[in-house]
């Protein structure tokens, strides 16, 4: 992997969202969504980030794009600190970066046909010339798998899945290279979010596409992701190869979250690791780890001393987690506490 | 019905031909279009099927809650082997929250915000079991340390928002178990949690199942789920049950194509898939349009003339196990040898 080309390259980035209260309407504290997260992405991969609600994986993906502006740290996309950008340079990159929604209807104007929809998208960002613009509405909408007769009908008159592809075609109609899809099939009937699913995969090796893959589901975070990340109160607590996260994960909370997914494999009888209580309140996070007040191995120093995320033995190139114990976890001399 | 109680009942629930509809200007919408199942004493039946096949509806007509422009056109609703749908609206009411209890997906939405947790909880023993104030709190806090909430005496005086959705749906359980249920209708109830939580949740919703031996009507779409909390499985599809059997049989040999279809295009976390999902190819159809014969035939890799132009029954085999689909009839005119397992390319 290290002999790819990092189309994306997040470092340190912080989204703090203030709270005001009182009679002033001042700010009285902060939600940390996202505190100090940094990854990369190479060109052409899906890597995907996986988390429970609230963790800030919509938050991070918002960010990069400044749809939020973020508190501090730093997006560089394809060399170039975007976060430094004004407002005429930046949107040189909008048309790079493109996103697509978990509710399609709501994140397309119901009263534009397809073809409207479109062609104003290639407009606002001129990606396409004038007298293209209709060859490409065709050529669109037959690459996601719906006739270009249906141009000139509305998003109401279109299934879910159909809206979800009219969605996609709408990132794609301005050539982008990167593509957030933030739970963008988690709203799809089982049936029709394979169908969904294969569509991307089909158009990432067509166009070259680059992913971040935001979800909730493990199973279909599996079958589409080349690397992914675990967040867990806004911080990455793991990063790895598919390979490697699925097989050889080395978090607690990544191996409790895996361990609480239902399994069909109805044959085999499967270990669960039980989490004590709720995922505590980003406004006041917990000190040290802040997985600590759910994790069965946490100690006083997981309590005091915030883990970095690092490499060790036994993991490849590029995993890393980050757990004050896990090597000692891995080799079973520390054992879950009595007290925890 | 007149009489004695029937006690010989093996089935909690009986539900014999289902149909409800909904009424709208100028179409009926068949919800429920002849559904069957039942529940044995003290098991637990999952109905999985996708969004509109028909589960919520099914189990509103259980609890006698359709309104108009619904309706409960026909059928059969035995539960401790009486007909539901032969008792006064007064009779009814007795039996909800009291002997039939419900869950719903969204606990925000079904508790009511301006009561407190012990209020909502203590309702049903006081009204059902006529305890004083008083007593309907104390109990109320053994029902919230039952479903395992910290500090249930601080919990018992707040307030709905105060809580976490976790929270909120141990109270909705804590709510639902108050009357000492034999039949919990549970309708996706932990599709709007985390897994970390829904698994807390799942593993109560058994425990508590065990101890007190009551069937459990549990709707999801979540097939994992089924897996792990299940006996019996009814797959719906259009508003019919076109799969009905034990949870094994079910994920080790699935019969019916669209069963079949499901399970094969759900990547599932712990099993790597090479290439493309397999998909069912098109959608739902709707209710204005529902193909005369099986309902599955436009979608189906095995279709034939006869899927087409005749709907298949519910047939009852030799194990009790219920399929709804001509391959496994006398009549079938395919290919004789055809292996359900083998689908054809998929194509996105
Ligand atoms: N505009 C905002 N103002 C204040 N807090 C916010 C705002 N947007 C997000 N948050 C908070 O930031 C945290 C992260 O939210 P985010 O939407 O990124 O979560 P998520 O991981 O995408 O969750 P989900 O799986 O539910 O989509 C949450 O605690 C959320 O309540
Ligand atoms: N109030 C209503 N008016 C008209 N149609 C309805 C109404 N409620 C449900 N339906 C229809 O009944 C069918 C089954 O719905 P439902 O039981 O809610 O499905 P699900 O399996 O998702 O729970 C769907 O086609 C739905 O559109
Ligand atoms: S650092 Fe401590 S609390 Fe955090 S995951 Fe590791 S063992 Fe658990
Ligand atoms: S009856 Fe025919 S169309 Fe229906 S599921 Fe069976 S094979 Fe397919
Ligand atoms: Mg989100
Ligand atoms: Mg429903």
């Amino acid at each position: 992997m290290s002999d790819q080309k990092v189309l994306l390259k997040v470092n340190d980035l912080k989204q703090y969202f203030p709270i005001k209260g009182g009679i002033f309407g001042r700010t009285i504290n902060h939600v940390k969504a996202v505190d100090d997260v940094s990854f990369e992405i190479f060109e052409g991969e899906t890597l995907s980030i996986v988390g429970e609600s609230g963790c800030g994986k919509s938050t991070t993906g918002r960010a990069i794009l400044r749809l939020d502006e973020p508190t501090a740290g730093e997006v560089e996309f394809d060399n170039t600190n975007i976060l430094e950008l004004n407002k005429k340079e930046m949107n040189k990159f909008r048309k790079d970066m493109q996103i697509i929604f978990q509710d399609p209807y709501a994140s397309i104007n119901p009263r534009h046909t397809v073809r409207q929809i479109l062609t104003e998208a290639m407009e606002i960002q001129n990606a396409v010339p004038k007298k293209e613009r209709n060859d490409r509405v065709k050529e669109l909408m037959d690459t996601v798998g719906l006739g270009p007769h249906q141009a000139d009908r509305y998003p109401h008159e279109f299934s879910g899945g159909q809206r979800q592809r009219i969605g996609i075609a709408r990132a794609l109609s301005v050539n982008p290279r990167l593509i957030i899809a933030d739970e963008a099939v988690s709203a799809l009937d089982v049936s029709i979010q394979a169908q969904v699913i294969n569509l991307l995969k089909k158009l990432q090796r067509e166009f070259k596409l680059t992913y971040l893959f935001i979800s909730h589901d493990l199973g279909v975070v599996r079958h589409i992701s080349d690397r992914i990340i675990v967040m867990y109160l806004g911080k990455v607590v793991e990063i790895a190869d598919k390979n490697s996260l699925f097989t050889n994960n080395m978090h607690p909370y990544t191996k409790a979250l895996l361990s609480a997914i239902p399994s069909t494999d109805v044959e085999k009888e499967k270990e669960r690791i039980m989490l004590k209580g709720d995922v505590p309140s980003p406004i006041d996070p917990p000190e040290g780890c802040r997985f600590h007040t759910r994790c069965p191995f946490a100690t006083d120093l997981c309590r005091t001393k915030v883990p970095e995320l690092r490499n060790t033995e036994g993991m490849k190139d590029g995993h890393r987690a980050a757990c004050h114990h896990m090597e000692a976890i891995r080799s079973g001399e520390h054992q879950p506490q009595v007290n925890a | 019905m007149t009489g004695a109680p029937d006690t010989s009942y093996d089935n909690i629930l009986e539900i014999k031909n289902l149909q409800t509809s909904f009424f709208t200007k100028d179409l009926e919408v068949k919800a429920v279009d002849g559904v069957s199942f039942s529940i044995p004493k003290g098991k637990v039946l999952g109905v999985v099927g996708e969004s509109g096949s028909g589960k919520s509806i099914t189990s509103l007509s259980i609890l006698r809650l359709i309104e108009e422009p619904g309706k409960v056109k026909g059928g059969e609703i035995l539960f401790k082997g009486e007909n539901l749908l032969d008792k006064s609206e007064a009779q009814m009411r007795k039996i909800r929250g009291n002997e039939i209890s419900m869950i719903f997906q969204e606990p925000m939405t079904s508790l009511n915000p301006t009561f407190t947790v012990g209020q909502q909880i203590g309702e049903s023993f006081r009204i059902h079991q006529g305890l004083s104030k008083k007593e309907a709190k104390k109990k109320s806090v053994d029902m919230l340390k039952l479903v395992g909430i910290p500090s249930p005496e601080k919990r018992v005086d707040q307030y709905p928002f105060e809580l976490s959705g976790g929270m909120r749906q141990r109270v909705m359980i804590a709510i639902a178990l108050a009357c000492n249920p034999d039949l919990l209708i549970a309708d996706e109830p932990t599709t709007a949690l985390d897994v970390t939580i829904q698994a807390q949740i799942l593993d109560l919703m058994k425990e508590l199942q065990e101890k007190l031996d009551m069937g459990i009507l549990l709707i999801t779409h979540d097939l994992g789920v089924v897996a792990e909390t299940c006996d019996y499985v009814a797959v719906m599809y259009c508003g019919k049950v076109v799969e009905f059997t034990d949870k094994k049989t079910l994920f080790t040999e699935p019969k019916h194509p669209y069963t079949v279809g499901l399970m094969e295009s759900i990547p599932q976390y712990d099993q790597d898939i090479e290439g493309d999902l397999a998909v069912i190819k098109g959608s739902v159809p709707s209710p204005a349009d529902m193909p005369k014969g099986c309902r599955f035939a436009p979608r189906c890799p095995f279709a034939t003339d006869l899927c087409r132009n005749k709907l298949p029954d519910l047939e009852t085999d030799e194990d009790g196990n219920q399929i709804r689909c001509w391959i496994y009839s006398d009549e079938w005119d395919g290919d004789p040898e055809v292996n359900v397992y083998e689908r054809s390319e998929s194509t996105s």
